[in-house]
């Protein structure tokens, strides 16, 4: 690959970014050169996406310059940002469901390509003449839209390139990609990477944010890291590893690499039969599936997001209704099943959205970890409470687990999300169980945070609990599992043993390859 | 709005419509009671059109408006009030008073829509309790100051409740003068007068119809309708790429409320010339449900209301015939009865018989940074 760079595009001096409690940046220096890949690595909460947001003129920092082609530039809304060339490809895309492609693009653009005015509110949209001019970008760089789709039909990986072409249409030059390949499969991945270099080729310095090594490594021409609001090193990916970068995002060693034995399969905890279940909008999303696992080993579940697992997870945790089939704990057969009487048999859940459904936020930590069993003896006598065992429970398992909080009264909210799975984890799997249904354990967490919860779950496995594990990272699959089951669409596509998977193999199955039973 | 929405609708009018022309036809010829039934529909569906109208605007920029009814009855009170004022204290001519009570009214209904907008949008509150606050408050608000300025120590008129300046003019379009000549039968002529009188509406209800296509086309092909929708399905979105989302959905709601207002003088300026406290009458909710069937649009919206505007001029139609009624339908003597035909389209239609429809993603939701 022949590029110059040389002129540095973009560069911020010295910012500083506070929120109520929180230095989210500190005198931060970045810059980025015309034509390169810049990756800024970091983990979630060091300070990357702030940093960006003031670039692209979301926050307003407390101190420090940015300069746009050496020129001092005051970015006091996204519209300025949008004026001198910034584009952003926000993690969560920011585009409107029910709108067309073009009219998405067009969306605060309509008449003069860049960041239009608020005058002549009533002027026409010329729709014909944005979608003409899709079409010539999406011929230009290689991105693949169809300018009369509706977003909200298309799959995620065009719904990105529908956002880098919006930017491309706004004439950006500097294109900042936030976790860009959090959404994407393999393959759709590999197909973004693509179109990145096809993109610096005709010019365009990109800013890729992420917290996965493997990427940077292999696309980025420079790679700046971040830690708690401050930017700890730059280097080059040449001259780095994943340890190395690994522990400049955490500031000590770490082992990325789950070391285990391994797995003695031993009898069967969990068996399910042709289970069919609807999500939330009625439609069958988990149509006939059927696997086991047994005591003593893990068994993963990969999937691209939204092929029904969650559902599964959901199904088998007794959250949600099942349609058809059945499933057995132990032998006995659970379906249909209320919450209490599946964790009563032995089942512990580990939900995905952490939040939502593994905690209540505004109890407090000691709470929160009686929330299964709270009812019974060892925490009430008859209706009645006993704060004193349930002070002694959280005492024990705060320092077992290690979670990080000032007190066992914190309301769970306040810690941080590595520390609310913990609570969780705690919760869940200090109680005597058969089998545990981890749902995206470690999604959103730090490494430090990941590294713990594969320990634990590791751990769980070698003392003869079996492991579901649901996850979409296909990296966590590879690594913990002993056995994967590829779901796809609400069905299972392929099953492999650990030794026999590939990443590429696994990568096609979930973009929906068909495979027979191994 | 889809086909089957269409002649969901178009069947219930033809119903609505066959059952006055069945009973009526020993009296009169089925044209007279068409068109006058038709002329009668378009009338009566006016409010319920621009409070539609009103709803559309503001849900479609993700503001919920629970608060059309009290938006219509401050703006009819207050319409009716200024269109006094002006008549009998300041002394203009008629024209120039009733003119400016459809102002007045149109304002009360902005400044409604603003009330709504500040506690919504800047408040946060929950916008269903912001249009409950509104309903309550019109009710309060409409009813004190009915009785205060006219019989309260020191009002202008001490006591006697001075006759309003009148009401709006029909406007009239001279179908007749223009077609007539071209007939050669009494019957054609009987025609062509029957069609005319469709046509000949007054000022506010003209308007509405007119309003509901420039509506629907500023919302789909315009800058403003774009940025207007995309605030209330994404507001998020809608802000990385420049756009003012507060001062989109203040915007629009306060138009909401303009139109809300102008569904008020139609009451007291347009309609009859006179106040009375409640005279809504649940008319700003029946909007409400023929938006909500209308898919949130305005074209989708104006037929649901016209389905309104049927079964109540169904009600006013076939008291015309009462002594004609056949013995077995007796019970439609009972206007209580026939009455309760708009409210009980009401809930047939929201509970979703001919499909469900989709609110803005980010109706009620507010936005914070």
């Amino acid at each position: 690959m022949t590029k110059t760079i040389s002129e540095t595009v973009l560069e911020a001096k010295g910012i500083t970014k506070k929120f109520p409690g929180v230095l989210a940046n500190d005198k931060v220096n970045f810059d980025l050169r015309k034509g390169e890949i810049h990756a800024l690595l970091g983990e979630n909460g060091a300070g990357k996406s702030t940093l960006m947001n003031v670039l692209y003129g979301l926050y307003h920092p407390e101190a420090g310059e940015v300069f746009v082609n050496g020129k001092l530039m005051e970015l006091n809304s996204s519209r300025d940002a949008i004026h001198h060339g910034i584009g952003m490809v926000h993690q969560h895309f920011m585009l409107i469901p029910v709108f067309t492609v073009t009219e998405n693009i067009m969306l605060g653009a309509e008449t003069d390509h860049r960041a239009s005015s608020n005058e002549k509110p009533l002027v026409i949209l010329d729709r014909s003449e944005v979608s003409r001019r899709v079409r010539e970008l999406s011929h230009k760089y290689g991105l693949d839209v169809d300018p009369d789709a509706i977003i909200g039909d298309l799959p995620v990986g065009v719904q990105q390139r529908v956002e880098i072409v919006k930017a491309l249409y706004r004439k950006a030059s500097i294109l900042i990609l936030d976790e860009p390949t959090a959404v994407l499969t393999p393959q759709e991945s590999e197909d973004l990477f693509r179109i990145m270099h096809e993109l610096t080729q005709q010019g365009v310095s990109i800013v890729f944010i992420t917290h996965k090594l493997k990427e940077v490594l292999k696309v980025a021409d420079r790679i700046t890291v971040m830690r708690a609001g401050q930017v700890v090193g730059t280097a080059k990916p040449k001259e780095s590893t994943e340890q190395s970068l690994a522990e400049m995002m955490v500031g000590r060693e770490v082992i990325l690499t789950v070391t285990k034995k391994p797995s003695k399969p031993a009898e069967e905890v969990l068996r399910v039969e042709d289970l069919r279940v609807k999500d939330v909008r009625g439609l069958e999303s988990v149509r006939g599936v059927s696997f086991s696992v047994k005591a003593g080993e893990v068994v993963g579940i990969a999937g691209v997001q939204g092929n029904g697992q969650t559902e599964l997870a959901e199904a088998l945790t007794g959250l949600r209704s099942i349609e058809s089939g059945h499933f057995t704990l132990s032998g006995k057969d659970l379906s249909g099943k209320s919450p209490r009487q599946i964790t009563e048999t032995g089942l512990a859940h580990i939900p995905e959205d952490r939040q939502r459904h593994g905690l209540v936020l505004s109890y407090s930590v000691a709470d929160n970890m009686m929330l299964c069993d709270y009812y019974q003896p060892r925490f009430s006598k008859g209706v009645v409470v006993q704060q004193k065992q349930v002070d002694t429970n959280a005492q024990k398992l705060i320092k077992d687990y290690d979670v990080r909080t000032p007190s066992a009264f914190v309301a769970a909210g306040k810690l941080s999300g590595g520390n609310q799975q913990k609570v969780i984890v705690a919760r869940e799997l200090s109680r005597p169980v058969k089998l545990v249904v981890a749902s995206q354990p470690t999604r959103g967490l730090d490494v430090g945070s990941i590294e713990y919860i594969h320990n634990e779950i590791i751990a769980m496995r070698d003392r003869g609990v079996g492991v579901l594990l649901v996850s979409a990272e296909l990296d966590e699959i590879m690594s913990l599992s002993d056995r994967i089951i590829v779901m796809y669409s609400g069905k299972i596509v392929a099953t492999v043993n650990r030794e026999d998977a590939s990443r590429e193999q696994l990568g096609l199955w979930m973009a929906g390859a068909q495979h027979e039973q191994v | 709005m889809d086909w089957k929405r269409f002649s969901f609708i178009f069947l219930i009018i033809i119903i609505l419509f066959s059952v006055v022309v069945l009973i009526g036809q020993v009296k009169s010829s089925p044209i007279v009671i068409i068109t006058s039934m038709l002329a009668t529909t378009i009338a009566v569906a006016t409010p319920l059109t621009l409070g539609a109208l009103a709803g559309v605007f503001s849900e479609r920029a993700g503001i919920v408006n629970i608060g059309i009814e009290g938006m219509m009855l401050s703006s009819a009170f207050f319409g009716w009030l200024g269109a006094i004022y002006m008549f009998h204290v300041f002394e203009y001519s008629i024209g120039i008073s009733i003119t400016m009570g459809v102002v007045f009214a149109i304002l009360a209904g902005m400044a409604m829509g603003l009330l709504l907008a500040v506690l919504s949008i800047t408040y946060k509150v929950d916008q269903i309790i912001g249009g409950t606050v509104i309903n309550i408050l019109a009710v309060g608000l409409t009813g004190f100051l009915n009785r205060q300025m006219f019989f309260g120590r020191g009002s202008v008129f001490e006591g006697n409740v001075p006759n309003s300046p009148g009401v709006l003019p029909t406007i009239h379009i001279p179908l007749t003068e223009i077609f007539s000549p071209l007939c050669n039968s009494a019957d054609c002529i009987l025609v062509v007068t029957s069609i005319n009188k469709v046509f000949d509406q007054k000022p506010v209800a003209i308007a509405a119809i007119l309003l509901v296509f420039v509506s629907h086309y500023i919302l789909f092909n315009t800058r403003w309708g774009l940025r207007t929708r995309a605030v209330g399905e994404h507001p998020k979105a809608a802000d990385t790429v420049g756009i003012n989302v507060i001062k989109m959905r203040y915007a629009n709601v306060i138009i909401g409320g303009a139109f809300a207002g102008l569904a008020g003088a139609y009451f007291t300026i347009e309609s009859v010339p006179s106040f009375e406290p409640l005279l809504t009458n649940g008319r700003g909710f029946i909007s409400l449900a023929a938006m909500i069937f209308g898919n949130w649009t305005p074209i989708g919206a104006w037929t649901a209301a016209l389905v309104f505007g049927a079964s109540q001029a169904l009600n006013i139609n076939i008291q015309i015939f009462r002594d004609v009624i056949p013995p077995q339908l007796a019970f439609l003597q009972q206007s209580y009865i026939v009455g309760l035909i708009p409210y009980i389209l009401t809930m047939v239609i929201l509970t979703g018989i001919i499909g469900r429809t989709t609110p803005p993603a980010a109706d009620g939701i507010p936005y914070e940074k």
